[in-house]
């Protein structure tokens, strides 16, 4: 369970987010949504302790943000952050590898070569294993960022708007990826969306965030309401209902 | 890439047998310690800068900067030109030689933790601002060395002059045990410090979410880089000719050499990869300025020649291949 | 930043008129006409040889800056400046006797081939890698500074190139300093084409996406970086400082946008080598610490207070 406890954070006299509280239970996918600035990237960032928390508490299971050790944290929760400018030039299947560090410290074992085979394959990556990460295109790029945070190994995965660059055919499929790890391997994933529309089809709960406040928390169909549209971002496009999940007609 | 190591490894052996054997007069009782002092102190002066230099250039991201940007060099001359001119070339050269080892490691060492110490601390440490820091400094203290030395008579300077270049031409043999005793283990955390670096070279995000938070491992790496560079110049003098600019060629190059020799991105390959070459270099050229230009050069001199063209031409190659 | 600088300039250049070695009085141009003469000889053309200095090697700097998309990278360092320094020894030693404006154009001459030579060894690097350019120009510019070490200690001529080569400007007359116009009108060109070279610095890619023909750009940046490096060196001697930091100080308060950046640039860059040049007449008068100097420390002084004064930019 992640607990977010009144976190507030400023940055440069701007307030990101105001006395935000939330739990996150064990299991499923979470999608947070709002508009630009809302502050979504910065909760994320704060959980995964990237960023300094300023104000408020975060714990992870029984681990407190901030206070525990960092690679206690890395091996409870892997984060891939939205600008992954990786400056080392690497291969894809050595990025993935370097994702199970915080298990081996730097001596990967069988069980380590064994996560990152997994992870190759789940996202496709295989045949692109030697390539450089500046030799492929930028799906496939990012799609090797997702499978280092997969190989991490973690009971939490947090991604940070990692559609961006993926055709419709690898969206649907890394996000029903994303739920099936969810269902069956018991993982949490919250993930950032900027298309309302996925996370319609494939989160569990919908976290709507809008000038670092939560406005709206709860199961697709409540919450993506055309109530939201206007009042959160500002637009009056058309939802319908198919097969019981909302779909937003842009 | 074993091969590339086994390649290295030959000439290295190479390099030491040509040192150790060409242009050998005289009996071996007395060749052997006499240059194999020498060999010793290029290889440790070779090895602390290599590894120094790797150091550097993970925790800052950039591939073309080298410890001595920070102004270590700078330092060493510094002092050698306040020295000369304030007892004179004569005054200079009647200081006992362990004196004056301690002074500059003391001066370097102590200067560089303060620096780091000052910048490093208060949680945001921006490397962009501690590298051009140094270099501010660094400039600041060539440009005091300047005015300095311009006051100083023409023969005089003529000690600063051959005292400002590296020279490995007589070792005194206790210096070396202590530039031993300061830099093996600071060489040894560094190799201990690989599987990290590597993590750290991923960039600041991509590293704190791996769970290796960047500022602890840069403050570790500079307090060892800090120890590194002012253990081989202070043993040595400057490997550098000052011509190349802030950044000193030797550890560009060797480093550079290195990616080129053993592509790849694991310090585990880097660190003892760049010493080899380092060590190459280093006692390649010492030999040739010995035996082939009978001293009539600097060795850096030498080494930013050759190992610059070598450099330039692998790269081409590579380039065009 | 920019208004103090632009209030700064003229207020520095008047002084510079009236300050030095023989002291001079406004009102000693009403009826001396030898005050006349020594500014035209000499206070005027050491004010001007500053203020283009200063300012074209600011420019030019930033320009390299940009193009190598490297802060740490200047000028005087990547072969320009050597590949003069070589001008100047081997001038010195090869026709000792040849008049003053001889040496100076072989000199510049010899830098401008040496660019070339840079410009022809970045050719055939592989643009997914842009680190590279500034690293093969600092090594390319290694091996020539080597060169000129070796050249130099073999003819004991070492010091004597310290001396020339040190940043110094109370050599400077009416006759000796004019290739330095050169060197402006080389940076005046470059602000022509500042917003392509600004594009350039946003990535290859994008620049050609927006129809940019980078070769061109690249050479003409270049090019101009070479000619003002060269003309600096050979009239003036190595100048530190100012090609790699006042670009940082410009660009961490204006940002990268060149077309804005580079007037601002270039005024600060006079504004520092001419300050600089005023405090060295000054402090110990009636001698002169030379510019290179007070450089160092008055550069030092200025950067550190302004990267340090503002806690919450980080």
């Amino acid at each position: 369970m992640i607990e977010v406890k009144g976190v507030s954070h400023d940055m440069r006299g701007q307030a990101i987010l105001r006395d935000v509280s939330l739990s996150l239970p064990r299991g499923g996918v979470t999608a947070l949504i709002g508009p630009n600035g809302a502050g979504k990237s910065t909760l994320l960032s704060l959980i995964a302790r990237l960023q300094r928390l300023q104000r408020g508490r975060i714990t992870v299971d029984d681990l407190t943000v901030g206070a525990c050790a960092d690679r206690d944290l890395a091996r409870l929760l892997a984060i891939m952050p939205q600008s992954s400018a990786i400056s080392a030039r690497l291969r894809v299947g050595e990025l993935v590898g370097m994702g199970r560090y915080p298990w081996h410290g730097g001596r990967p074992g069988a069980a380590d070569h064994a996560a990152v085979e997994a992870a190759l394959a789940q996202f496709d990556l295989t045949g692109l294993r030697q390539r450089f990460l500046d030799e492929i295109s930028g799906g496939q790029r990012q799609r090797a960022l997702v499978a280092m945070a997969c190989a991490q190994g973690t009971d939490y995965l947090l991604l940070d708007e990692p559609l961006n660059n993926l055709d419709i055919a690898a969206s649907r499929q890394l996000m029903a990826l994303l739920r099936v790890m969810a269902r069956d391997q018991g993982k949490s994933v919250v993930i950032v969306l900027h298309d309302i529309n996925y996370a319609a089809g494939f989160a569990d709960r919908v976290i709507a965030l809008a000038g670092g406040r939560i406005v709206a928390d709860g199961p697709p169909t409540q919450v993506i309401t055309p109530c939201l549209l206007s009042g959160v971002f500002s637009t009056d496009a058309r939802i319908s209902v198919i097969d019981g999940r909302p779909v937003v007609v842009v | 890439m074993i091969d590339r190591f086994v390649l290295l490894f030959g000439l290295l052996i190479l390099s030491i047998l040509g040192f150790m054997t060409l242009g050998a007069e005289g009996s071996w009782s007395f060749l052997l310690p006499f240059r194999g002092a020498k060999l010793a102190a290029l290889m440790l002066v070779g090895c602390c800068l290599a590894t120094a230099t790797v150091l550097f250039q993970t925790i800052t991201g950039n591939r073309i900067l080298t410890p001595s940007v920070m102004g270590f060099d700078a330092l060493y001359v510094l002092v050698l030109t306040a020295l000369v001119f304030g007892l004179g070339a004569a005054g200079y050269a009647a200081l006992p030689v362990p004196l004056l080892f301690a002074l500059n490691m003391g001066v370097m060492t102590g200067a560089g933790l303060l620096l780091f110490a000052l910048l490093m601390r208060g949680g945001r440490g921006d490397m962009v601002k501690l590298v051009l820091t140094g270099i501010v400094l660094g400039l600041l203290i060539r440009a005091v060395t300047t005015f300095l030395q311009r006051m100083i008579d023409p023969s005089e300077f003529q000690t600063i002059q051959s005292a400002s270049f590296a020279r490995f031409t007589f070792v005194d043999r206790r210096l070396l045990a202590a530039t031993a005793l300061a830099a093996l283990p600071a060489l040894a955390l560094a190799w201990r410090m690989r599987f990290r670096l590597d993590v750290l070279a991923l960039g600041t995000e991509a590293a704190t979410g791996l769970g290796e938070p960047p500022r602890r491992g840069q403050r570790q790496a500079l307090v060892l880089i800090c120890v590194l560079v002012a253990a081989a110049t202070a043993l040595a003098g400057p490997v550098s000719t000052g011509f190349a600019g802030p950044s000193s060629f030797f550890g560009l190059v060797v480093v550079s050499l290195a990616h080129l020799v053993t592509p790849s991105p694991r310090h585990a390959v880097l660190l003892p990869s760049a010493a080899l070459i380092a060590c190459i270099v280093l006692i390649g050229g010492q030999t040739v300025m010995e035996r082939l230009l009978h001293l009539a050069t600097p060795l850096p001199v030498v080494i930013e020649l050759l190992g610059g063209l070598l450099f330039l031409f692998l790269l081409l190659r590579k380039a065009q291949g | 930043m920019p208004r103090l600088v632009y209030v700064l300039l003229p207020v520095l250049t008047v002084l510079s008129l009236f300050v030095g070695a023989v002291p001079l009085r406004p009102a000693q141009l009403l009826h001396d006409p030898e005050a006349w003469q020594l500014i035209a000889v000499s206070r005027l053309p050491r004010t001007l040889a500053a203020l283009m200095a200063g300012a074209t090697l600011a420019v030019t700097g930033q320009i390299l800056q940009t193009l190598a998309r490297n802060r740490f990278i200047e000028p005087m360092t990547a072969g320009a400046g050597q590949s003069a320094a070589l001008g100047v020894l081997l001038v010195t030693l090869l026709v000792p006797g040849a008049p003053v404006w001889a040496k100076m154009a072989i000199a510049a001459l010899a830098a401008l081939a040496g660019s070339i030579g840079l410009l022809c060894l970045i050719r055939p690097l592989p643009p997914s890698q842009p680190l590279l350019v500034p690293l093969v120009a600092l090594v390319y510019g290694g091996v020539i500074g080597a060169g000129v070490t070796f050249v130099a200690y073999q003819g004991d001529m070492l010091q004597y190139l310290q001396v020339w080569l040190s940043g110094e400007l109370s050599g400077v007359l009416r006759g000796r300093y004019e290739l330095l116009w050169l060197a402006a009108l080389a940076t005046a060109v470059t602000w022509l084409i500042a917003d392509r070279i600004t594009l350039l610095g946003l990535g290859e890619k994008t620049a050609r996406g927006l129809g940019l023909s980078v070769a061109q750009v690249t050479a003409l940046g270049l090019g101009a970086v070479s000619v003002v490096t060269a003309m600096c060196v050979v009239t003036l001697g190595a100048i530190p400082f100012v090609g790699l930091v006042v670009p940082n100080l410009v660009s961490r308060r204006m940002g990268d946008n060149l077309r804005e950046a580079l007037p601002v640039t270039a005024a600060a860059g006079a504004a520092l080598v001419l300050g600089a040049d005023i405090a060295g007449r000054v402090i110990r008068a009636p001698f002169e610490i030379p510019v290179s100097a007070m450089l160092g420390v008055i550069g030092a002084a200025l950067f550190l207070t302004v990267l340090y004064k503002d806690p919450s930019r980080d």
